[in-house]
């Protein structure tokens, strides 16, 4: 999957520099990253606009935050217009694959999270093939990477949402060291350093 | 200074920059952050914040402190602005002295709630201005300006926001806090403060007279404002969150189409800009999400103004008047006025999306009592008793059979008493959450007590408000604000309101469990079970550690402790197996029947 992943312009009006939707499971820092990459986008001077999902999604429901760099209008990211697809689980990449443009770009952590359909035995949890094969065909290209490991790798599987950070940050239109002041911003102090190798590993992935 | 907030974060600056003395709320998504985010500033901002009872409690502590002088916000969700309905209405009539803004977030397309009602008939209904921001920064600007506007005209202001708009996220222009008030004074004044009929009537006309003022007022505010002025016969009018999509819609088409385009951002909508410009196009498309409050308004100035216009919206079908807008439903409704092709909204999900991916439903967190406390209640009352419930993480639980009904905060005791009325002979069992109970279940114990009625109350008490963010409440000694108060006790309750059966009993004791529900069922009168185990999450949070536990070689693969559903224990195909997400509640080893589950070493 090696591909050059500059972002391309849209050819209608433009109403949003870059339009990005994270996606993942309630409870993975999906509104934290997000949060990260706005203030980001603050510090750049640039026009954020974002929709988060709270409340009843998050006792292990499926969530989507829209992330709009550059842009004045409306927070939700039309369907079909993303630039860029973040999921925190596999499955949930798949399930809002439709938000992505065609010229569009997907990274994806492979660990996938068992929703309880699932493990109660009412549902079966595909082949990761089968989960990425469709989102190959409709979008520019995709990145997977085990997200979940490279966390534990730094140190606290909780930051893979951060190794997420990482990976993304060389397609936003947002320079590296205000993604890193917004991310020391964020995070408790104590925790700033395996944040910071979290993104680093992820960076290599992107 | 700008900053990166939350709308409801943007609210809760206004309120601050506003100089609001008292704050009061009752927690429901997707309103509950604004007095989250106000409580820890409390102290510093001399503001007293408080988690309310409920929604009536909290607009009438606001009122209290308005009829002082003192500037005061009630914040809810829209079915809050329901209960408070009562002091809502006729506070129109006694009006207010400092502002009083009631802040309602409406939830389109019922993302956490059990109806979508447009809360701006609310402010129509009671016949007071109403202020519908597009996103954080009008949230903020708003906020302060609906207290300006409140003092003015004597009277409450609703803002009406929605979820789109507070929990979006943007820059946002804010200012410094307000230091100084007016000191607080009550002035009597029976005419003003005492509803008598007497009292009533007289302001009932002041209040039909104020309406020139709040249009005059409203007419003249920011919020309106007429953005572009086409040459054609096209025009867009949309208020709140769907002028923002209009007005995206209108750039991506503003190659092929000249369109004029009027922001709405006041209800009522002011007549002179909406009068003139309905007499500068032959068709206007009206877009707003949820009821045609805008669209009604339009067509009534049209009559007058221009009585050959066009005018589409929901009436035309263009724009549904269910569920939340999104950017193609506007961007087409715009096209097809001015005869351009359509795009084919992309579909909503992929093929493959549909055909294999599992369902995500929330769930129950794994070790949650309110798993345990369903399953010694089905144990207990069998899945043919009737099994009315509320409003809380426990209704997530309505696969496992015990909820049956599910209509509004407070509703589960009394709809099982009218259940038992009915002549319905089946065994009830209610339940109803802590938060719940408090909120409006106690005067449903208290009827059914009065009443007679025969049926189990269980009250699942996890010592939180969970599902909305794990707020204090009255039975858990801290408020908003973290001091420690007094801490209610729900057997106390119970027996106060006159039941005699009364036992609390831990959920992760399943024997027990059962065993106090079959007493209960069998008690020849109202019998209250308050089923008591703090929320998992909370106990996370202050530390609690429990070992997890394990399947061990005696496991037959009978599936019984996987029917249970705790997310943390998984099927392999022959044998369960139980994953990291185990919190050591130890409740399905009590539900093997093979002595296959133990605590790890
Ligand atoms: S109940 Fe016990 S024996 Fe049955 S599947 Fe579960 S662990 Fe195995
Ligand atoms: S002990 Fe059993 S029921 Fe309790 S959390 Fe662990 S796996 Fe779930």
């Amino acid at each position: 999957m090696k591909m050059k992943m500059k972002m391309k312009t849209k050819t209608k009006t433009k109403t949003s520099e870059c339009d990005i939707v994270v996606v993942g499971v309630g409870g993975q820092g999906v509104i934290l990253l997000s949060s990260i990459i706005g203030k980001a986008a603050l510090k750049a001077g640039l026009p954020v606009r974002s929709a988060e999902t709270h409340g009843m999604a998050h006792r292990g429901g499926s969530v989507i935050n829209h992330l709009r760099i550059g842009c004045m209008f409306g927070p939700l990211v039309p369907v079909g217009g993303a630039d860029i697809l973040v999921a925190l689980e596999p499955a949930e990449a798949l399930r809002y694959a439709h938000y992505l443009s065609k010229d569009g770009v997907a990274l994806v952590n492979t660990k996938p999270v068992l929703p309880s359909t699932v493990t109660s035995g009412q549902s079966k949890y595909p082949p990761l093939e089968e989960i990425l094969a469709p989102l190959q065909r409709i979008c520019r290209g995709i990145k997977t990477f085990d997200a979940t490991k490279l966390a534990v790798k730094a140190g606290n599987p909780q930051t893979m949402n951060v190794v997420m950070l990482g990976a993304l940050s060389k397609y936003i239109p947002l320079r590296e060291e205000m993604l890193i002041e917004s991310l020391t911003e964020s995070v408790p102090a104590k925790f700033l350093d395996v944040n910071r190798r979290a993104f680093e590993l992820g960076k290599r992935e992107g | 200074m700008r900053e990166y907030l939350l709308g409801n974060a943007a609210i809760a600056r206004g309120i601050l920059e506003a100089g609001a003395r008292v704050v009061a709320s009752y927690p429901g998504t997707p309103a509950s952050e604004v007095v989250e985010i106000l409580a820890p500033l409390a102290k510093k901002y001399d503001l007293h914040v408080e988690w309310s009872v409920n929604e009536k409690a909290a607009l009438e502590v606001a009122i209290g402190s308005s009829w002082t002088g003192m500037r005061a916000a009630a914040v809810m969700k829209h079915v809050g602005l329901n209960v408070a309905a009562d002091p809502f209405m006729t506070l129109a009539y006694t009006g207010v002295r400092g502002g009083l803004v009631v802040i309602v977030s409406d939830d389109p397309f019922c993302y956490s709630s059990q109806n979508e009602q447009d809360s701006r008939r609310y402010a129509q209904f009671a016949c007071i201005p109403c202020l519908d921001p597009a996103d954080p920064q009008e949230a903020r600007d708003m906020t302060i300006y609906a207290f300006e506007l409140s003092e003015e005209l004597e009277l409450p202001v609703l803002l009406r926001s929605t979820t789109r708009v507070s929990h979006a996220r943007a820059d946002v222009e804010v200012g410094q806090p307000k230091e100084t008030r007016a000191t607080p004074q009550f002035l009597k004044n029976p005419a003003r403060w005492v509803a008598l009929p007497a009292h009533a009537r007289p302001r009932h006309s002041v209040l039909l007279e104020k309406q020139d003022a709040i249009k005059s007022a409203l007419e003249k505010s920011p919020w309106n404002q007429l953005v572009l002025q086409g040459r054609s016969e096209l025009g867009v009018i949309a208020s709140g969150i769907s002028s923002l999509y209009a007005e995206e819609a209108i750039k991506q088409l503003e190659a092929e189409a000249d369109i004029s385009f009027l922001r709405i951002g006041t209800f009522p909508p002011p007549e002179g800009l909406c009068s003139e410009f309905i007499r500068h196009v032959s068709k206007v498309m009206v877009i707003e999400e949820l009821e045609p409050v805008l669209e009604e308004y339009v067509e009534r100035v049209a009559r007058v103004h221009n009585p050959d216009i066009e005018i589409l919206g929901k009436r035309s079908g263009h724009i549904p008047r269910e569920g939340e807008l999104d950017p193609y439903i506007v961007r087409n409704a715009i096209a097809d006025m001015a005869s351009l092709p359509l795009v084919e909204p992309p579909s909503q999900s992929l093929r493959e999306a549909a055909a294999i991916l599992p369902p995500r439903p929330p769930a129950l967190c794994p070790g949650c009592g309110h798993r345990a406390a369903y399953y010694a209640m089905r144990e207990a009352f069998g899945t043919d008793a009737i099994f009315p419930s509320d409003i809380g993480c426990y209704t997530l639980a309505v696969d496992m059979g015990t909820i049956d009904t599910c209509l509004c905060m407070g509703s589960s005791i009394t709809i099982g008493c009218g259940i038992r009325f009915s002549g319905e002979e089946r065994d009830i069992c209610c339940s109803i959450g802590d938060s719940t109970f408090l909120h409006t279940g106690l005067p449903g114990l208290l009827n059914a007590v009065y009443n007679k009625a025969k049926i189990t109350v269980a009250i699942l008490d996890n010592s939180t408000t969970a599902m909305t963010g794990h707020q204090p409440h009255p039975g858990t000694g801290v408020t908003a604000s973290g001091d420690k108060t007094k801490s209610v006790s729900f057997e106390a309750l119970a027996r106060a309101l006159g039941a005699d059966f009364v036992e609390t009993v831990d959920p992760y004791n399943v024997k027990a469990t059962i065993e106090t529900f079959k007493r209960a069922r069998d008690y020849q009168g109202l019998s209250v079970v308050i089923v008591k185990r703090a929320c998992v999450i909370n106990e996370r949070r202050a530390g609690i550690m429990r070992k997890p536990f394990m399947v061990n070689e005696n496991c037959t693969g009978c599936r019984e402790c996987v029917e249970f559903g705790c997310p943390a224990i998984e099927f392999d195909g022959d044998s369960a197996r139980i994953n990291s997400l185990c919190t050591g509640c130890g409740v399905c080893a009590q539900i093997c029947p093979n002595d296959a589950i133990e605590m790890v070493k």
